[in-house]
């Protein structure tokens, strides 16, 4: 009798423990979609959705993909769509507004968006188009001992102290190579050049037009300055993204390193370096140009879309949840995956560099419509001007040229 | 045989033929001629967690409506192939006004991506395709002359090259060359040169891939010859032995004349595979130094926002006009032989 009561009583706690905390899951029986990046802080969002609102949906499938990018233009185009939502970042965001793939969020918002910061809202003329849940942009990373060691005072702040530190390692005989930056051939070199195009105070197209107008004095002083920094980079750093940039780190083969917001808690943690490498690490702010204001870096976010070509009621279902898992216990419980937007956020050590660039005023990176365009025409027409093989105005020139016959070919010119 | 029992025969594969290369090359080269409708564009306030910008987006209203129209999309003729990124025609006169030698005109006329991509292409055909038959032939030599027992294990491990896949076959090589790989640090430290890199240097990237090529394909010319061995008449070798041919002679003279056809056929794959290098580019992330006519392909299909099916298609025609080009004096000498034998 008594046992049979214990379990009753547990139960009737149980249910109304989950009936008291329950999230507002929308309309029940739908089904519920994601597609989405592969990295921690993107599973942890979807982990709590997942066991917030599963048991109300009729399904809820999740793919995580780090090609999630390339399929989400065919996924999202039939009607219904593969997915009733995409988790996107800044960039991927205009690649599927530009074929009309997500839905404005204002009355879902209004319904369920309680919780949400006003500064979580992505608007593009007054539509919500993205909630955003955490930030990433690229800054410094520093080995303090091997600064003190060739004698470098304090932290490089602008791309010259970087350049005369690099050097004073060189020739105290301590690395040749110290300096570790993302220069893969393609999308991570043109991401260089926009980050110190950006810190020159350089706009990439003329107002109101899809003309691209980087071949001007500031881009060549971008350029310039790109040029001095790779002198003291990794002879390989044509080959070299994330990955390989962050096992140099790790290996503490590189004393100064322009890398990802994103790798600063892997880099600091205790797993795959040793003691002194992450003891030695401090994370700051994007450089700025000598005498300048703006850090030479762009600021990301990641954030949730709902699909235009869904039923309204499967879109309804799927914000809920997805917003369901924004809450601050979520992030308490995966503090140092991500530079959080949401509430409960505690900025550690990991998160210095991001937080120091963001507030220092970096840019976003540009959402226009055209960008990747010119994106592309820079990955694949700065790397003759980096092997020396090219002038600058070249470079640049060669640039437009490229861009200009793909917008033609795409439509934007 | 009678033309329409001839016909019957020869249906099937012709309309296999039709369904899977005639019309997707015709569908190509029609995607070839169109471009994309002009995207609406509208100036647009773009508010995130760091702040407002002006920026723009498309109209997708407006440009879904012309795209309802024509769907191909826009017809652009042959712009596409006389464009900057094809054969770049007004570049090209350009250049030629503007260079006061021919050496300034290559310089220039080498910044344009798709003869920057011919020349490394043409380059690694040239020079991978003979290796790869000549090494191959001698391979298959050797292994024939080894005794039975150890002719098994022997062509096994010499066909491991092919067996594996050609990404992680050449990421291995990618990873060995790398100056902290077996390689890569043998060389630093047998030149005493920290800095010595062989993916930094152009010369040496180029060296990498062809030496890669080699070694990838030289199994499939060893095996073709090797069967091609065991089809030597014993009888005419017993008569070149006894007339006193030493072994070389005897290789000169009978073996290799036997073993002719086979080597055109080998020619033949080898240089329409060579052509079409790709997959150790992306594997030892040659890009900066080394592009090849189907990188080009797949660099303009790669950016998903943007992908550029008119170029793609304008690419692949000029591959495939180009691959005609090269089996062109291959064709023409096997179709001599085959008259001259139906003759005699």
């Amino acid at each position: 009798m008594f046992l049979k009561k214990l379990i009753l009583g547990g139960l009737t706690a149980l249910f109304f423990s989950s009936s008291l905390f329950a999230a507002d899951c929308g309309p029940n029986g739908q089904s519920i979609r994601i597609l989405a990046s592969d990295f921690p802080a993107i599973h942890a969002i979807a982990n709590s959705a997942e066991s917030n609102c599963a048991g109300s949906a009729s399904e809820f499938t999740r793919n995580h993909t780090t090609e999630a990018r390339q399929i989400m233009n065919a996924a999202q185009t039939p009607d219904p769509a593969e997915y009733t939502s995409v988790i996107v970042a800044n960039s991927t965001l205009v690649q599927l507004m530009n074929d009309g793939l997500v839905r404005p969020l204002n009355d879902l918002v209004e319904k369920y968006g309680g919780n949400l910061k006003s500064n979580q809202l992505i608007t593009i003329d007054g539509k919500i188009m993205a909630i955003a849940f955490m930030a990433n942009s690229q800054h410094m990373y520093y080995r303090t001992d091997i600064l003190d060691k060739a004698g470098v005072d304090g932290i490089p702040a602008t791309y010259d102290e970087i350049i005369s530190a690099a050097e004073k390692i060189r020739s105290a005989g301590i690395m040749e190579h110290p300096l570790v930056m993302n220069l893969k051939v393609g999308w991570n070199v043109g991401e260089v050049f926009n980050t110190i195009y950006l810190a020159h105070g350089g706009e990439f197209f003329n107002q109101g037009s899809a003309e691209a107008s980087i071949n001007n004095a500031k881009g060549i002083a971008a350029l310039e300055t790109m040029k001095a920094l790779v002198e003291y980079a990794h002879p390989d750093h044509l080959t070299q993204a994330s990955d390989d940039t962050q096992g140099l780190w790790e290996a503490g083969q590189a004393a100064i390193g322009f890398m990802w917001g994103s790798r600063g808690g892997v880099i600091l943690d205790n797993e795959g370096s040793s003691a002194e490498v992450t003891s030695n690490t401090v994370l700051s702010a994007a450089p700025t140009v000598t005498g300048g204001s703006i850090p030479g870096a762009t600021l990301w976010w990641d954030g949730i879309t709902i699909a235009t070509n869904v039923s309204d009621s499967e879109a309804e279902a799927t914000f809920a949840a997805l917003v369901s898992g924004m809450t601050s216990e979520m992030v308490a419980a995966n503090n140092d995956d991500a530079i959080w937007l949401i509430d409960g956020f505690k900025p550690g050590p990991a998160a210095a560099g991001v937080s120091a660039t963001a507030q220092g005023g970096a840019k976003s990176y540009p959402m226009f419509a055209q960008m990747g365009l010119l994106h592309n025409a820079l990955g694949a027409e700065l790397v003759d001007f980096l092997k020396g093989a090219e002038s600058a105005e070249q470079a640049l020139s060669d640039v437009e040229a490229v861009y200009e016959t793909a917008a033609k070919d795409a439509g934007y010119l | 045989m009678k033309h329409s029992t001839f016909l019957l025969f020869t249906l099937p594969s012709l309309s296999v033929m039709f369904l899977f290369i005639a019309i997707p090359i015709v569908s190509v080269f029609i995607q070839s001629l169109h471009i994309e409708h002009k995207q609406v564009i509208i100036v647009s306030e773009n508010c995130d967690p760091f702040g407002c910008e002006t920026t723009t987006s498309v109209d997708t209203e407006a440009s879904a409506k012309l795209k309802e129209k024509a769907p191909l999309g826009k017809f652009n003729g042959f712009k596409t192939y006389s464009n900057r990124m094809h054969f770049a025609f007004d570049e090209i006169g350009e250049a030629w006004n503007s260079s006061d030698s021919f050496i300034v005109f290559v310089k220039k006329i080498y910044n344009y991506p798709l003869y920057r991509a011919l020349s490394f292409t043409l380059t690694y055909t040239f020079v991978v395709t003979p290796f790869v038959l000549f090494l191959g032939f001698l391979v298959a030599l050797g292994v024939n002359n080894l005794p039975k027992l150890l002719k098994g294990p022997t062509i096994f491990a010499s066909l491991l090259p092919m067996i594996v896949t050609p990404l992680v076959g050449s990421l291995i090589l990618f990873w060995m060359v790398d100056g902290d790989g077996v390689i890569g640090a043998t060389l630093q430290k047998l030149f005493n040169d920290n800095s010595l890199s062989l993916k930094a240097s152009p010369v040496l990237t180029w060296v990498m891939l062809m030496v890669y090529g080699i070694w990838h394909l030289m199994p499939f010319s060893f095996i073709v010859f090797y069967a091609g061995l065991q089809t030597v008449p014993h009888e005419t070798i017993e008569a070149a032995t006894i007339d006193g041919a030493s072994k070389f002679q005897r290789t000169r003279h009978v073996v290799i004349p036997h073993l002719m056809p086979l080597a055109i056929f080998i020619t033949l794959i080898l240089l329409m595979d060579n052509f079409r290098v790709f997959e150790p580019i992306i594997s030892f992330r040659a890009e900066a130094h080394a592009t090849s006519i189907s990188w080009l392909i797949w660099n303009h299909l790669r950016e998903s926002a943007y992908p550029l099916y008119n170029a793609a298609g304008a690419t692949s025609m000029i591959t495939i006009f180009c691959v005609g080009i090269l089996l062109l004096p291959v064709l023409i000498r096997t179709w001599r032989d085959f008259n001259e034998k139906n003759k005699g």
